[in-house]
């Protein structure tokens, strides 16, 4: 009989050792070498919608347990084997509170935020910028995420808020802002110079009760990120939503759209390492923001230690 | 909802422990490991049923393999599970250098430790950075020391078919097969930044009898002007192919290794050429923010990375590589790209009183190997490394000119000015592998690659074509008990073959060799 040549029969023998192997391990899936807490199940069939992207929880299992579930636990809890060794803590996503919204303070964000900040990362924090995953991958995080809080079956997201168009940055934009700044005792916690060093910035705690540090605007230079995004919107985002399961609440109830830029303005202008349109403003009037003459009525009194539930990251 | 209301848990039902699957640490792997032994004794006892094809001389083994198909098997099982009932045991308790200091697990830079994933070349790129405030060493503990120790002991089965040896009437063949316990050489890798956009890797490495060098000695500037399409690095380094050697997963001694980034013609004196192993020189680096657009050139002294320049004073190579990555929707994010290696080496050497003087390299020729490269995804549990090859080497390389002081035997008698014997032609060859990865979870991935090398002109007429031909075929599985950032541990377990044409030692015939192992990698 005419026998195979040694390499025929190898090409031909591994494929089917393989496959033997493959075959095998199929019929024992449930028993698949799967160790320690492992993923949630069942898994809520919750999709999410970024762009023309649909994202679907099952297909996030796999990626959530490779890259997320260190910190964030395999119940999405926050309490990954990693979490005791953080600071700040991980995000717990049974709660649904986030910080980095575009929605109201108290609603949960949308599917677009959600997918924003894993392609952005959380600066100081050790949430990385996880921005080599497909918008598809992303948006089936975003999916599994979802899975982990009833608050997504019984609630929609909050309504994204209107961001208006930017006003030109003046001398006068920032001094109005500086003015905003020490009405809405901003400094209490950020300091007079937004530093981060402000007589309540000791005691700050977040929902979970962990020690919570102000945001140093005077550190860091042109690459200097805010928690929430590095533009002039994401700040205006930022106070005009609040930092939900942080002391820093929404101001949305207590300023105008227009305040709210004269207040980005002048937080740019802390940056004082930061080359920008309003520094260069400061500059060209000579480095001194001059005194605001207060044209509108008294502002109402606004709660810092506002705060919704959840903490961390 | 008013500012400060409070939301969270309290009205809500979450998932609790309850929820979660039940099963034990060790669920499932016996029979994993049972029929992959199984795979393996038959695959074993196959090959012994083909003594014609291979040469081979039945011995006692191969008769009770005949006789009694499934005693290997069985033998083989028990082994594996002993193994497994033992590794139950063992701890790792101490701190995987990256991993400690971002709190991530060993999965999201690693697809299969030690093998990187998108995220990890990019961090890798990026100069062990995350690209965050995380990155600059004042955030890490004092008490933090970025060392890490890897080590494999493991048990394998040697077999080689034709081995040299003396007999009654003068020298011949024999097949050798050995077995046991063994341990794999130790590395001490350190790296990490030494400065925001400053970073270092240091890797001194011992071979399994403790004899140390430096596999890898560099210092790199990353995202130099704020671009980082600007990173330079200085030292001794892996030339950058996204296909790494030294991230393979396979281990064993007839698959550890590439044949491609090695491959040398038979009686070829060009060591130079060798894409695996690790080159002094200096690289520049460049790559797009998310790292999808990947760029390097690289100059190094052609010694094959030995310090003192102990070959000739100026001869140099060079390395260039790109790739892209781009997304293919569900099936993941792809990569291709190519590289090419090109240099000059000395092939004579001045010598004293007949003995080569290193660092009196002369007579510099060229050589080239270069390639296509490609890492695709089919889903996330599926993907396929594709590398190719085209080598050549000048003709004296080729004539066996070229490393005198390593003294590799027929390479002994080229220590002054020669002549090519008539007809001597540059040697090249084309290559390819092909290795897949199965990831059935981040802690258990199955793989196997294939390989090809055929020479396509021999350098000396006459040569027969087909001499110093290469087939490799390696597959195995890793599992890793536990998934922490806290140290790497893998139960490892591969077969592999090579088989390479008219080499073996007396009758010039084909030489093949197997090593079946099973052994714990570990890092910490």
């Amino acid at each position: 009989m005419k026998t195979l040549k040694t390499s025929q029969f190898h090409i031909l023998f591994l494929p089917l050792v393989l496959a033997a192997f493959f075959v095998a391990q199929g019929a024992a899936q449930d028993s698949a070498p799967d160790v320690g807490p492992s993923q949630p199940h069942p898994l809520e069939p919750m999709e999410s919608h970024v762009d023309n992207v649909v994202g679907h929880a099952k297909d996030a299992k796999m990626p959530y347990r490779r890259y997320c579930a260190g910190c964030h636990g395999d119940l999405g809890d926050g309490n990954g084997e990693n979490a005791v060794w953080l600071d700040p803590k991980p995000r717990d996503f049974t709660t649904a509170t986030f910080k980095c919204r575009s929605t109201p303070t108290g609603t949960l964000p949308t599917d677009q935020d959600l997918f924003n900040t894993i392609g952005r990362g959380l600066t100081n924090s050790n949430m990385p910028i996880w921005s080599t995953f497909s918008s598809q991958q992303r948006s089936d995080l975003v999916a599994y995420i979802k899975t982990f809080s009833p608050r997504w079956e019984k609630e929609k997201p909050g309504e994204a808020i209107k961001i208006p168009a930017e006003p030109p940055v003046t001398i006068e934009s920032i001094s109005h802002g500086k003015a905003l700044f020490t009405k809405l005792e901003c400094w209490k916690c950020h300091g007079p110079h937004g530093n981060g060093d402000g007589p309540s910035a000791a005691t700050l705690t977040d929902s979970k009760d962990q020690p919570i540090r102000p945001y140093n605007f005077a550190a860091g230079g042109d690459d200097s990120r805010f928690k929430c995004g590095s533009t002039n919107s994401d700040l205006y985002k930022i106070f005009m939503t609040g930092l939900d399961g942080t002391p820093m609440p929404s101001f949305a109830d207590v300023i105008q759209p227009n305040d709210a830029w004269d207040l980005v303005h002048f937080l740019r202008v802390l940056q004082v390492n930061r080359h920008s349109k309003e520094n260069n403003v400061l500059k060209a009037a000579g480095g001194k923001i001059p005194p605001y003459v207060e044209k509108q009525a008294e502002l109402p009194a606004v709660q810092p230690e506002n705060r919704a539930a959840g903490g961390g990251n | 909802m008013p500012p400060g209301t409070v939301v969270g848990p309290s009205s809500v039902r979450s998932r609790t422990e309850e929820d979660l699957p039940r099963g034990g640490l060790w669920k499932g792997f016996p029979s994993t490991c049972f029929v992959f032994a199984l795979a393996i004794a038959l695959w074993e006892c196959s090959l012994k049923n083909l003594p014609q094809e291979f040469g081979m001389r039945m011995g006692t083994q191969s008769r009770i393999c005949g006789k009694l198909p499934w005693l290997q098997s069985v033998a083989t099982a028990v082994l594996v599970v002993v193994f497994l009932v033992l590794s139950a045991s063992q701890s790792a308790n101490a701190l995987p250098a990256f991993a400690r200091k971002y709190g991530l697990r060993c999965s999201a830079c690693h697809e299969s430790w030690p093998m990187l994933n998108y995220f990890g070349q990019k961090f890798k790129d990026n100069g062990y950075q995350l690209m965050n405030d995380r990155d600059a060493p004042i955030w890490q503990n004092a008490s933090y020391w970025p060392i890490t120790l890897r080590i494999t002991p493991f048990w394998s089965r040697e077999s080689t078919n034709k081995v040299a040896v003396d007999t009654t009437t003068g020298t011949g063949e024999t097949r050798l097969t050995t077995t046991g316990f063994n341990l794999s050489g130790l590395d001490i890798l350190t790296g990490g930044t030494l400065e925001k956009n400053i970073s270092f890797l240091l890797v001194p490495s011992a071979d399994e009898f403790g004899s140390f060098h430096f596999e890898s000695a560099n210092v790199r500037f990353d995202n130099l002007f704020h671009s980082p399409w600007l990173n330079v690095k200085t030292g001794k380094f892996e030339l950058d192919s996204f296909i790494s050697e030294k991230r393979t997963l396979t281990l064993s001694a007839s698959g550890g290794e590439y044949q491609l980034f090695h491959f040398i013609p038979v009686n070829d004196g060009n060591i130079f050429g060798q894409l695996g192993d690790n080159q002094l020189g200096a690289e520049w680096m460049g790559h797009s923010a998310d790292d999808r657009t990947r760029l390097s050139a690289a100059v190094f002294s052609s010694t094959d990375g030995n310090v003192d320049l102990p070959y000739g004073q100026n001869s140099y190579s060079w390395f260039f590589a790109g790739s892209q990555a781009f997304g293919a929707g569900r099936l993941g994010v792809q990569r291709v790209g190519g590289y090419a290696l090109v240099g000059i080496a000395p092939t004579t050497y001045l010598t004293s009183a007949g003995v080569p003087i290193p660092g009196s390299g002369i007579g510099n020729k060229s050589f080239s190997r270069y390639g296509f490269e490609g890492l695709f995804y089919l889903g996330s549990h599926l993907d396929f490394q594709v590398f190719t090859q085209h080598g050549s080497d000048n003709a004296f390389f080729g004539a066996c000119y070229g490393d005198i002081i390593d003294g590799a035997t027929p390479c002994t008698a080229n220590n002054t000015t020669g002549t090519l014997p008539p007809g001597t032609v540059n040697p090249t060859w084309n290559g390819a592998f092909v290795e897949t990865h199965y990831v059935w979870n981040p802690q258990f991935t199955i793989f196997q690659r294939s390989e090809w090398v055929r020479m396509s002109q021999q350098a000396i007429p006459g040569t027969p074509s087909n001499l110093g031909d290469i087939d490799n075929y390696v597959f195995g599985y890793r599992y890793n008990p536990f998934m922490t950032s806290r140290a790497g541990f893998a139960f490892h377990n591969e077969y592999a073959w090579i088989r390479q044409r008219g080499t073996s030692p007396v009758t010039g015939t084909d030489l093949s060799s197997s090593s079946l192992m099973l052994g714990f990698d570990f890092d910490f």
